[in-house]
């Protein structure tokens, strides 16, 4: 019996099985990046010794390699962070207990700065593997994924949580076993939301992957080959012709991630999408169609896609679970609650009390007192970049948002910047700074939003675009103009997104003012008053209880600001000003 | 037709499903309970259909679910084959109001996921899904996903998905209500087709729908229900011969007499008989707009009705669906501007003046009765008039409406009052801070004093 199954994971053979012309393309790509992979790869299961044989050289020859090398970093981690979402993001959604824990921790790890720890967990994979580079490679690795996976499992959760109602029903009426339930509906309905939240990782990962590179924890010096690494030397010997090829190669590099990797996720997750309707635009990538219209690739992809199909039609896990009852509930589980609940508050109330001894071993309530005054120092600053940044973006993005084919061209743009990692630019800022003695208190302060800004700018051209155009016509129609246009019309149309802008702005530069309030160049330093500073420097001097004290007031701050400012402004905008 | 007539002489045949006394409360906040469904008893018997007829909010739906072991009752059973449903059951598959496809699968797909499911070799599978596609008349859309599909092309879907697992019972939620009227009629009757033409391996269907013509043109059997708290309120055997002539006196007689015993309701609680639970602050109110209040009673008053009308008449007239009318003739009843009489809607003396009126005296009228006979308006009133700032937030109502009504109904409710209450110009509400304030003009009128105010109470019958 010979069917012609229509399916996607079966992609269509042509009648031919001569090689197309996109086969010549297709295959030389794919070749140079398992090839490029495998050369990175080799480097990270060596003894300890081969990066001290080897140091860091400032020759661009040396570039590719060392660009392949951080490239290998990020995908690691995110293929970590993945992990950790699936697991992670279902057992919050599936179990109301471990939802209970498991939300209030990411919800608290989305805001601790990452910087601030990675002297721990350098130490701690250090000593997980003495003597390999392997360790140091997991400590950079773990430091990139702790900036992708928090978010991405945020919305996994979300997703799961959020499944239509009508079609959690039908796979439960038919009887879809847990395994068949997340493929079939799980998975493809988080996929879009993922997929999103993934390139805002990565885009987030290329700034720790740079800074977590070349790390000193007291005497401890440990310089991993990568762009993160050339740049920290270029740094020290103050050699500006290098700092340029690393911004060269780190162009290059986040311009093909973005073209190899995640044009086609994109346009594979629209497939996703849960609207009914035809979109009006489909993503395209043209990686994608090569890949797509290689014969040669669908004949080797063929039987991989049949195994796959195989796979998602295992009845594994095949538990039927009856229906949930929505009555009163029963007495005994809710002693069950409530003991779990005290026994989780019990808990936080002791890890609390741990912290507070840990730190009070050696500190007293001045250091205390003088973290929170550097902490108001950095939050001050935080407060006026970010309206700084909203005068100056806010505006430029409406108006580019308003043009349609501008929009188009420049939207692309500001998601490049966002992903550029800040901290290679950082040396342009310092060498003016040393050069027109400038304030470092104030000036330092601009590294913080140099790469955040670009947050709040494309969020505007984004929340612009989606402006219904009637609305628009009807403000033409009326001769709404000037101050009144923008205060009545376009401002609360794209308030929703410009919260979301701010918010991830203000987030980055929290985390930025540590490696942005204290900067060197050659034996310049440059120091700002602020927590930022305050975290790099005990890091430096690998003061321990310090640098607890200075992560735990700064996860404190920007908690804090989230719950007063961000929330609030976030629930006004969508009782006030949903445009549906 | 021959497959009908055995089918009807297979009667008193075996029961399939098994109500038995299920009850269904809802829990809430505050700790207390609405009951949704209160002690339904009834079967699926083998080859008929059963219609489960009902406004909505009347726990249609819920009993749906709770048959298909979606959801568990309360108490009460449903009993399949022998067995207590206490999980999706095999043998019952569903269609679903709003199709529930995936819309990431493609119609193939959609429609192999229930075998997959049931672990069916892929082969065989292979093919029953392809038959069972063709049978529905989607032969040549096996690649398309559903977003490329017109509704009825979805619902197709559905079907397909539904039928392609042999289930026993096949329970149906809904089924046409997201289609227009064409293309729901169309596949009312390729069912009934495949259904008679004995091309189907299912025993018995259940069928929930809001839409009596619909019920009375697909069912063996009808299970009336009441709502607040869902009930039966009557059983009707449908023994008409297929295919059904809905313009055959025979199945006029029968909407009629099913839309009576559905108006009969409002006119139960219009009339005062259970005043203590429907008739106070908690009674639901329709979900109708106060301008189509006064579209409705303009149409009554003008000719051809001149101040009577049957009900379908009216949405003909409308060019809406006589489902549709019931939410409005249910608001013109409650405010006391028109009676059910002997299946006719009537203009009432105080409808008479109401349409004579200007729009201002229009408005003082519609206030004084709605004052009169919605207690929930004039307690919103009377709340605020005692405030000295003459202000109060919603949440001073919906948890006092949720003590008589599903958070659903509350809130359908209390925005009906709300846009009533503008209409009328009693009371005002700020959507921004969810604050009921008192109009500044309204101070000054006179309530419920107007010599209007006599022949407008309603005569009862």
């Amino acid at each position: 019996m010979n069917i012609a199954v229509p399916s996607h994971m079966t992609l269509p053979t042509g009648r031919r099985a001569a090689p197309s012309r996109w086969d010549f393309i297709a295959f030389p790509l794919i070749f140079v990046i398992f090839v490029l992979l495998a050369l990175g790869a080799k480097g990270t299961f060596a003894p300890i010794e081969s990066i001290r044989a080897t140091p860091i050289s400032l020759d661009p020859a040396f570039l590719p390699g060392y660009a392949v090398r951080t490239v290998l970093r990020m995908l690691a981690a995110l293929a970590a962070s993945l992990l950790f979402t699936l697991t992670y993001g279902t057992l919050a959604a599936k179990s109301k207990r471990a939802e209970m824990i498991l939300i209030p921790i990411l919800d608290i790890l989305q805001s601790v700065p990452i910087l601030g720890y990675i002297s721990f967990t350098v130490i701690f994979f250090l000593n997980l593997f003495p003597g390999q580079v392997l360790g140091a490679e997991f400590a950079s690795i773990f430091a990139v994924f702790t900036s992708q996976a928090w978010n991405m499992a945020f919305s996994f959760y979300q997703s799961l949580r959020t499944i239509p109602h009508d079609l959690d029903e039908a796979s439960r009426a038919f009887h879809f076993s847990t395994w068949q339930r997340f493929w079939r509906l799980e998975a493809p309905f988080a996929a879009p939301g993922l997929v999103w939240n993934m390139m805002m990782s990565m885009s987030g990962g290329w700034f720790f992957v740079v800074a977590s590179e070349a790390i000193s924890v007291g005497n401890e010096q440990i310089t991993l080959p990568g762009i993160g690494s050339y740049v920290a030397l270029a740094i020290a010997q103050r050699n500006l012709g290098a700092i340029f090829w690393a911004l060269g190669a780190m162009t290059v590099v986040i311009a093909l991630y973005d073209q190899l990797m995640f044009r086609p996720l994109v346009v594979w997750a629209d497939h996703f999408r849960f609207e009914q309707a035809a979109a009006q635009s489909t993503p395209h990538s043209w990686f994608l169609n090569v890949l797509q219209r290689s014969r040669l690739l669908q004949r080797a992809v063929r039987p991989l896609s049949l195994v796959m199909r195989r796979v998602m039609r295992a009845r594994l896990l095949n538990a039927s679970v009856p229906g949930p009852i929505v009555t009163e509930v029963s007495a005994r589980s809710g002693v069950a609650d409530r003991l779990w609940t005290a026994s989780v508050a019990l808990a936080a109330l002791g890890a609390a009390a741990m912290i507070v001894r840990y730190i009070a071993t050696e500190l007293g309530w001045s250091d205390v007192l003088t973290v929170f005054r550097l902490g108001a120092y950095t939050l001050l600053r935080v407060a006026v970049l970010i309206a700084l940044s909203s005068i100056i973006w806010v505006p430029l993005g409406v108006l580019i948002g308003l043009r349609p084919r501008l929009a188009e061209k420049l939207q692309p743009l500001a998601q490049f910047l966002a992903a550029f990692p800040a901290n290679l630019l950082f040396p342009f800022v310092v060498v003016v700074i040393v050069r027109f003695d400038l304030n470092p208190d104030i000036w330092l302060s601009l590294l913080m939003i140099l790469g955040t800004q670009w947050y709040i700018l494309f969020n505007v051209i984004a929340g612009t675009t989606a402006y219904p155009t009637d609305f628009l016509e009807a403000a033409d129609n009326f001769q709404i103009h000037g101050w009144q246009w923008w205060r009545k019309v376009i401002l609360p149309g794209i308030f929703p997104y410009y919260v979301t802008g701010a918010l991830t702005a203000s987030g980055g530069s929290w985390n930025a003012s540590i490696v942005a309030e204290s900067v060197s160049w050659g034996q310049t330093h440059l120091t700002a008053h602020g927590l930022g500073a305050y975290i790099a420097q005990m890091t430096v001097a690998a003061d321990y209880p310090r640098i607890v004290l200075g992560i735990a007031v700064m996860s404190l701050y920007v908690i804090f600001f989230n719950r007063v400012l961000w929330r609030r402004l976030y629930a006004y905008g969508e009782a006030h000003l949903r445009l549906d | 037709m021959v497959e009908a007539a055995t089918k009807e002489l297979a009667t008193p045949s075996k029961t399939v499903l098994d109500l038995q006394h299920i009850h269904q409360a809802f829990a809430r906040p505050n700790g207390t309970s609405t009951v949704v469904l209160d002690d339904i008893s009834f079967s699926l018997r083998e080859g008929e259909i059963v219609g489960v007829l009902g406004r909505s909010g009347c726990g249609k739906s819920t009993l749906l679910r709770i048959a298909a072991g979606l959801l568990r009752p309360t108490s009460g059973q449903a009993v399949y084959q022998g067995a207590v449903v206490d999980r999706p059951a095999k043998g019952i598959a569903m269609v679903f109001q709003t199709f529930a496809l995936f819309p990431w699968l493609t119609v193939f797909e959609n429609v192999m996921a229930g075998l997959d499911a049931l672990g069916v070799k892929e082969d065989e599978a292979n093919k029953k899904a392809l038959a069972a596609i063709d049978m529905i008349g989607l032969d040549g859309f096996e690649s398309a996903y559903p977003r490329e599909l017109s509704g009825g092309m979805r619902q197709r879907v559905g079907f397909a998905r539904a039928l392609v697992v042999d289930p026993v019972i096949l329970m149906m939620d809904e089924p046409f209500s997201a289609l227009d009227v064409l293309t729901a009629e169309t596949l009312r009757s390729d069912f009934i087709d495949l259904w008679s033409g004995g091309k189907l391996a299912i025993k018995s269907t259940m069928l929930v729908t809001h839409n009596i013509e619909e019920a009375v043109f697909l069912a063996d059997r009808i299970i009336v229900l009441a709502p607040d708290p869902g009930r039966i309120a009557a059983e009707i055997e449908v023994a008409l011969p297929r295919p059904r002539d809905r313009l055959a006196p025979e199945f006029r007689a029968i909407v009629d007499d099913i839309y009576a015993r559905m108006t009969a309701g409002h006119a139960v609680a219009a009339d005062g008989k259970d005043k203590s639970e429907l008739a106070g602050v908690g009674m639901r109110l329709p979900f109708v707009s106060g301008h189509r209040i006064v579209g409705l009673l303009e149409l009554l008053a003008a000719a051809p009705f001149n101040e009577k009308a049957d009900l379908r008449a009216l949405a003909q007239r409308l060019h809406i669906d006589v489902d549709l009318l019931l939410p409005a003739t249910e608001a013109v009843q409650i405010l006391g501007f028109a009676e059910m009489r002997d299946g006719l809607l009537h203009l009432s003396a105080a409808g008479k003046i109401f349409v004579q009126n200007s729009a201002d005296d229009r408005k003082r009228l519609f206030a004084e009765h709605l004052l009169r006979n919605v207690p929930l308006a004039a307690h919103i009133r009377h709340v605020l008039s005692d405030r000295p700032d003459h202000a109060a937030p919603r949440q001073r109502f919906s948890p006092e409406l949720e003590d008589h009504l599903s958070a659903h109904d509350a809130e359908q409710t209390l925005a009906t009052a709300i846009n009533w209450g503008r209409y009328a110009e009693i009371y005002e509400y700020d959507q921004r801070r969810h604050c009921f304030t008192l109009t500044p003009e309204v101070t000054k009128t006179p309530v419920a004093q107007s010599p209007v105010s006599s022949p407008s109470a309603p005569a009862k019958p």
